[in-house]
């Protein structure tokens, strides 16, 4: 047909302007990202802090500040998962505290620090898997199902720790101690080759360095993270089109609380010792540190980077109320309105941002 | 007699489906040959829509058969009547809001490549594909547009180059101008044109007469789970369906 290829010849010309079009979208894509606004307000607050407060910029502080939210971190890229698919987790606190306790309790019984590290890892698993069943293949709200788990795991965690704190780790304490408190890079005075300005970033810090290297690849380039957003998007879609929704659905409450697993284990070994108190009221840190981060709580939308950045601002903001001599009573109202903040430059109103838009009334007023 | 030498894409025979005491569709038969617009009309409740689910493979009918060229298939599930070449353009086009166009396209079936020791997803394979298909519809739909952001004709190309891709024999199209613009259903109605001359099938299910009409080569008119009619579009008129579907005709 000759009028076709006509017309197929101009539809070249049309997606070569399309190619162009699409690098104009990509940098607007950048601005009006939470993530870019948020990561501009860290910025600004960390620059703000280092001018004002002479103790908040040195690099011990920074190592400090990066050990404190790395485990909030690393359950916040679990919650990013489970939120991306329409869900919430509730029980990732919980989790952490049973998770301490049965590895706390493998270490009292003296086997090695590998057996207690995988006893714990595998009840987080189990729990996760049980979230992931209820709310996946049975169908009900993920709010109710992780939140009887919040209560059980919590209850679990007490019972099998007879509500005592557990400390005497037997011959392989010291292991589990360093690797709680592994640092890189070490600072000459340490044995290291570091000089003094340079941070000795802390085991939990690289940890979720490389846990968001990971899942934030696999939202690049997997077909599973494609699946995973297309549920969020439109669950009945997804399952028209033959995605295995309750697969990938219960892989992420599984993958949610390997997360809490491991921030759990990896705070056991810090302290050296484990309660079962321990992540108690995390849940709403780490669901805050993801939306912060651009995850939505309707499904669909999220990143790692966002993950990561939301709970490093809740942290430094909390470092920075300390350090300004606030009473700590006050944080919860800052990080409260922080979410809000957050959540309304993030929003979008007819496709730009809420910057944007204020931003181009204004101009068009005058 | 075409249907013994040259098989039919669709041969439906006396089916029949039951919910429990209620029968949906009774006796219900049809061809439907490659390359043919069927419009399927009927009031709300006329069992319509049980005949499209039982063709997309919702469930099996309770009697009767349905041929695919020429072979019995009961489906149980879509996916089986997707593997028969027939696919299904929803009312609500099953779209996934926050992704791109291209990404819907091939949704549950994306192109991988090898980056050993991983198969990641072909995004410009994807894109570049998609990108052809919706030329080939000549729409304006671009592969990386969220589809969030586009006009109800532009979703309907994507649903539609979603069937492309799979090399549907058979489109199932249940309401596509129900609520779209007037400028958008031309849209529609050119990209079903388009779907015929390129040999597939396409069952349309509206109740929008003048859309109907455009475009179908046979009208078939359901009233209370029966076919009162099935006629070609160019020996009928919008009075006489009109007619059949309320039932002031009885059957022609």
């Amino acid at each position: 047909m000759p009028p076709d290829t006509e017309y197929s010849a101009a539809e070249h010309a049309h997606i070569a302007d399309v190619v162009h079009l699409t690098e104009a979208t990509w940098l607007r894509s950048i601005w009006t990202s939470q993530p870019f606004w948020v990561t501009v307000a860290l910025l600004i607050l960390v620059v703000v802090m280092s001018l004002t407060e002479p103790s908040f910029g040195t690099a011990d502080n920074a190592a400090n500040i990066t050990r404190n939210f790395a485990p909030f971190g690393i359950m916040a890229l679990g919650m990013t998962i489970v939120i991306i698919t329409g869900g919430i987790d509730l029980s990732v606190g919980s989790i952490m505290g049973l998770v301490a306790i049965v590895a706390g309790l493998f270490l009292t019984w003296e086997y090695p620090w590998y057996v207690a590290f995988s006893m714990g890892l595998l009840a987080g698993l189990l729990c996760g898997a049980i979230n992931g069943f209820f709310v996946a293949y049975v169908g009900m709200p993920s709010f109710v199902v992780t939140l009887g788990m919040l209560a059980i795991a919590r209850s679990l965690a007490v019972v099998f720790s007879q509500n005592q704190m557990l400390y005497k780790f037997g011959p392989d304490a010291p292991t589990v101690k360093a690797i709680g408190q592994f640092k890189w890079p070490l600072r000459v005075g340490s044995g290291g080759w570091a000089p003094d300005w340079m941070p000795e970033f802390s085991g939990q810090f690289w940890t979720m360095i490389v846990l968001g290297l990971i899942v934030g690849s696999v939202f690049i380039f997997s077909g599973w993270a494609r699946h995973l957003f297309a549920i969020g998007g439109n669950e009945n879609a997804a399952r028209l089109t033959g995605v295995p929704v309750n697969r990938i659905k219960w892989q992420a409450y599984v993958f949610c609380s390997f997360c809490a697993s491991i921030a759990s284990i990896l705070q056991l070994g810090y302290n050296g010792s484990a309660i079962n108190a321990l992540g108690t009221g995390y849940e709403l840190r780490v669901i805050a540190a993801s939306v912060i981060g651009g995850a939505d709580l309707i499904g669909g939308a999220g990143s790692a980077y966002g993950a990561i950045i939301g709970s490093a601002l809740l942290e430094v903001i909390r470092n920075a109320l300390l350090m300004a001599g606030i009473d700590s009573n006050w944080q919860g109202a800052f990080v409260g309105a922080f979410i809000v903040i957050a959540v309304l430059l993030g929003m979008q109103m007819g496709g730009k941002s809420i910057i944007a838009a204020a931003w181009e009334r204004l101009r068009t007023r005058k | 007699m075409r249907g013994r030498l040259n098989l039919s894409l669709l041969e439906i025979r006396n089916v029949a489906k039951s919910f429990g005491a209620i029968r949906a569709v009774n006796g219900f038969s049809l061809t439907i040959e490659a390359g043919e617009v069927l419009g399927l009309m009927g009031d709300n409740g006329a069992g319509k829509s049980t005949m499209v689910k039982l063709i997309a493979g919702n469930f099996p009918p309770t009697e009767g058969e349905i041929l695919v060229e020429g072979k019995v298939c009961h489906f149980h599930r879509p996916l089986q009547a997707r593997a028969m070449g027939i696919e299904v353009v929803y009312q609500d086009l099953a779209l996934a809001d926050n992704l791109t166009a291209s990404q819907n396209v091939f949704l549950g079936r994306e192109l991988k490549k090898v980056l050993w020791p991983f198969r990641i997803l072909h995004k410009q394979a994807m894109i570049d594909r998609s990108g052809e298909l919706f030329a080939e519809l000549k729409s304006e739909t671009r592969p990386r547009d969220l589809v969030r952001k586009m006009s109800g004709g532009q979703r309907q190309a994507v649903a539609i180059a979603r069937t492309r891709l799979a090399q549907a024999k058979l489109v199932l199209m249940d309401e596509p101008t129900a609520s779209i613009s007037v400028r958008q259903v031309a849209q529609v109605l050119e990209l079903i044109q388009r779907m015929k001359a390129r040999g597939v099938a396409v069952m349309l299910i509206s109740h929008r007469m003048p859309d109907v009409f455009a475009v179908s080569d046979r009208i078939i008119v359901m009233r209370r789970g029966g076919k009162v009619a099935d006629k070609l579009t160019a020996e009928t008129s919008p009075e006489e369906i009109t007619g059949l579907i309320t039932g002031a005709i009885r059957a022609a």
